[in-house]
């Protein structure tokens, strides 16, 4: 068993069916300080470096019944190149793509900085028997996915049932090897930020390397004010034991200015430290070409028309 | 400057995420050289002659000149209010003064980034309150009183409610234009004419009013805007044909102005002083309750009465409170008013930068521990960065006395009644705050806590429907909701 990973005070083991103390969210007053900070003015050269870090931070996504092999190298091609006409634009983080399709993303991307993320455990209900999580996952990590996203049961949560939860992250844990582990709470089935909050702990706990909002394939998925509050969870484990856990919003950010906002927010939570595609990821398809618009607009003064951002 | 970083207890973390200058543009203000008085509907010299200019505090520039006005001015003021009350503005169906409530409104509405703009630069709050607080919440005002103009005998039936007359209001610089609204919505909504003198280091945003008033086509009289200072204010309140007095600033003027009215049946209104408890439990959702410690202390740079400016923690978790608050304040971005992104602005005036220097001198002296979050303060100006004492006995001047600035004094408790005696161990009651996740503690502490207003897991929040209003020597009388509207009539015995 791999050796469990530090844990805040009062922490150690979550005890069926519950937590210790891990304290509350104020609704109304965690939604009032999001949208304070959503309110920042980034203008000119810190804009131009929010979009550069929003890019390197893109894990570029599909996770479509329709996905293939062409669309697949499509989408790697553009990761590894966002902007052909401008080769400042840097790589973005990854691609993420379902589990078939890791081969040849990673054929694809071999070589360059970008990695292959790929999704795991019944995504995206978890509704399956634990062991076939754990061998989902397993053949995931043999197959060479870099990074590993993993979903919760949301049913086992809902019902109390923490320590499953707790348990099946440790377990697909295990199994991941060198990958990361990004686990997805589905904050849009949580329903309180309370719950937000208990997941992201329950997560971590179990060892996550990041921990993400949303599969996309339900809305709400994310938003600021559940960032903000999964931000302050890491933020205290941090705080605690020193360890760095990442962060991906994930599902409907779709414009560059979205994405300014949550740097904003990261910057100001959790502080410059944060500030790299090792800590922090967004989950996103669409947001690609409008970061790209906007670079372009903030260097030429003008902006183009979409067509002449590629569509992969 | 240097002060401030020799007591730094970290280093501030690099960042390459320096927000660019995000300056709000000036243009839209358009300010006179020289500012005369508003008396009938027109701009009157002073009598006396006598200007000043008003300064803004972020670089001591001299936006323009003001008026200082005497005795004379006073009486042409209230002469003025007096006429227009009794002939036409006191016989006006009640829908039609809604009507011009309603003008003014939408038109402080339409000119609010003009407003903002202006009181950022005259009183040095930042941008972002001036923007998202005053102006909002000066456009609620009245639009609220305007709603109730006509259903006064509703409001207080079978009172046969009546307007008082004439109404002198005075108004303190923290909230320029919003204390404006305040005191004139509702008495212009109960039927009566108005004196109103701004504070002498922000009277532009209400000059500025007087605009809006001509542009609302409110009649000649009604509404009177003397500037100058104490002077004017002591004239107003002496003046015989004043019927009430409404007065929002310290306690010591309240008590001269109470000393004053005494015996002579004027109606009188105070808003005071205040040295607020905010309670934070621990069961409290911890990292809101540190914002709303921020917001308590460091809005408006903690030029606000209501101010929390005495956090009460519960002491088992008083290092975690104190950890995330020292860790939030570091975030706080003291600077340009102007600026959309500063957080806390400028000191009001050099004479309240003294006053707070002196306070927090004598806590250092006294014994408490001082911690002050790196910050580079600009070199013009007046400037004081987010202050916090820890170690702070109950006897000491920062815990007793008003400080009216960013400046916060932490002290601890164990129970719920410790927590109560010590809240309400002071002369002042205006505001409290309470933060638990346990409702009936909420209840319970609101009944037991001796403040007007009473805020649970927010604070400095405001609401033109809710009164405002203080206990013992923070005040007495409601402004806001219907309380605020007694005060501005008379009711058949």
């Amino acid at each position: 068993m791999a050796q469990a990973p530090a844990l805040p005070r009062g922490f150690e083991l979550p005890l069926e069916p519950r937590l210790p103390r891990i304290g509350s969210v104020d609704q109304i007053a965690v939604e009032q300080r999001a949208a304070t900070l959503a309110t920042r003015s980034i203008k000119r050269e810190s804009k131009l470096f929010a979009l550069d870090l929003a890019v390197r931070m893109i894990d570029l996504t599909t996770l479509e019944g329709a996905d293939t092999p062409g669309k697949v190298a499509a989408l790697s091609s553009k990761a590894m190149r966002p902007d052909p006409a401008d080769l400042t634009v840097p790589p973005v983080a990854a691609v993420c793509v379902y589990p078939n399709l890791v081969p040849h993303a990673l054929e694809r991307v071999r070589g360059s900085s970008v990695k292959v993320a790929s999704v795991a455990t019944a995504f995206p209900s978890g509704q399956v028997p634990i062991e076939l999580k754990v061998e989902e996952a397993a053949r995931v990590a043999e197959l060479g996915a870099d990074e590993i996203d993993m979903v919760i049961d949301r049913g086992a949560f809902l019902s109390g049932h923490y320590a499953k939860v707790y348990d099946e992250v440790r377990r697909v844990k295990e199994v991941c090897g060198e990958a990361h582990l990004k686990v997805i709470l589905e904050t849009g089935e949580l329903g309180t930020y309370d719950n937000v909050r208990r997941a992201s702990l329950l997560a971590v706990a179990g060892g996550a390397d990041f921990i993400k909002t949303s599969t996309g394939k339900i809305q709400p998925a994310a938003t600021l004010p559940v960032t903000l509050v999964m931000l302050e969870a890491i933020r205290d484990v941090y705080e605690e034991t020193g360890r760095k856990v990442g962060m991906k919003p994930a599902g409907g950010i779709r414009h560059s200015k979205q994405a300014v906002q949550y740097l904003v927010l990261l910057h100001e939570t959790l502080g410059p430290e944060w500030l790299t595609p090792d800590l922090f990821r967004f989950g996103a398809s669409s947001l690609l070409n409008d970061v790209l618009m906007q670079i372009r607009k903030e260097r030429t003064g003008r902006y183009q028309s979409p067509d002449y951002f590629t569509i992969d | 400057m240097a002060e401030v970083e020799k007591r730094q207890d970290r280093s501030p973390v690099p960042s390459a995420f320096e927000y660019a200058t995000a300056p709000e543009s000036r243009e839209i203000v358009r300010l006179e050289e020289r500012y005369g008085l508003f008396l009938g509907g027109e701009w009157k010299e002073p009598s006396s002659g006598e200007y000043a200019p008003s300064v803004a505090p972020r670089d001591e520039e001299p936006l323009a000149e003001v008026a200082y006005a005497g005795g004379e001015d006073v009486d042409l003021a209230v002469r003025a209010a007096r006429d227009a009350f009794t002939n036409g503005w006191s016989d006006l169906p009640a829908s039609e003064r809604a009507k011009y409530l309603f003008r003014i409104a939408r038109i402080l509405q339409e000119r609010s980034r003009e407003f903002a703009v202006l009181e950022s630069l005259d009183g040095g709050k930042p941008i972002r309150e001036s923007r998202d607080v005053d102006l909002p919440l000066s456009a609620a005002h009245f639009f609220y009183y305007a709603g109730w103009a006509d259903k006064l005998e509703y409001a207080f039936p079978n009172r046969r409610p009546r307007p008082v007359g004439v109404a002198g209001q005075i108004i303190p610089w923290n909230f320029p234009l919003l204390m404006l609204s305040w005191k004139i919505a509702p008495a212009l909504a109960a039927g009566n004419t108005v004196v109103l003198k701004p504070a002498e280091s922000t009277p532009l945003t209400a000059l500025l009013f007087a605009d809006v008033l001509r542009q609302a086509e409110l009649p000649a009289g009604v509404v009177n805007i003397v500037t100058g200072d104490g002077r004017a204010g002591a004239e107003i309140v002496k003046h015989p044909d004043v019927d009430k007095i409404a007065f929002t600033g310290s306690t010591e003027v309240g008590k001269e102005i109470m000393r004053a009215v005494a015996g002579t049946g004027k109606k009188l209104t105070l808003e005071l002083g205040g040295k607020a408890a905010n309670v934070i439990f621990d069961d409290a959702a911890i990292d809101q309750a540190v914002e709303g410690i921020i917001n308590g202390i460091y809005f408006n740079q903690g030029h606000v009465c209501c101010a929390g400016s005495r956090l009460f923690v519960q002491e088992s978790v008083y290092q975690e409170v104190l950890a995330k608050l020292k860790r939030r304040m570091g975030t706080l971005r003291v600077g340009d008013p102007l600026d959309k992104n500063t957080d806390v602005g400028a000191i009001n005036s050099r004479e309240q930068l003294e006053r707070i220097e002196e306070l927090v001198a004598s806590g250092e002296e006294e014994g408490a521990e001082i911690y002050q979050p790196p910050c580079r303060l600009p070199e013009k100006g007046w400037w004081f960065p987010p202050t916090v004492f820890t170690n702070v006995a109950q006897s000491y001047r920062i815990a007793q006395e008003e400080i009216f600035g960013p400046v916060l004094s932490v002290l601890t408790f164990r129970t719920p009644d410790e927590a109560v005696e010590k809240a309400n161990n002071t002369p002042y009651g205006l505001s409290a705050g309470v933060w638990t996740e346990k409702g009936s503690r909420i209840l319970s502490l609101a009944q037991r806590l001796r403040a007007g207003v009473i805020w649970a897991n927010t604070y400095n929040r405001f609401d033109p429907a809710s009164p405002f209003g203080g206990y013992k020597e923070s005040g007495f009388g409601r402004e806001g909701g219907l309380h605020g509207l007694a005060p501005y009539l008379e009711f058949e015995k």
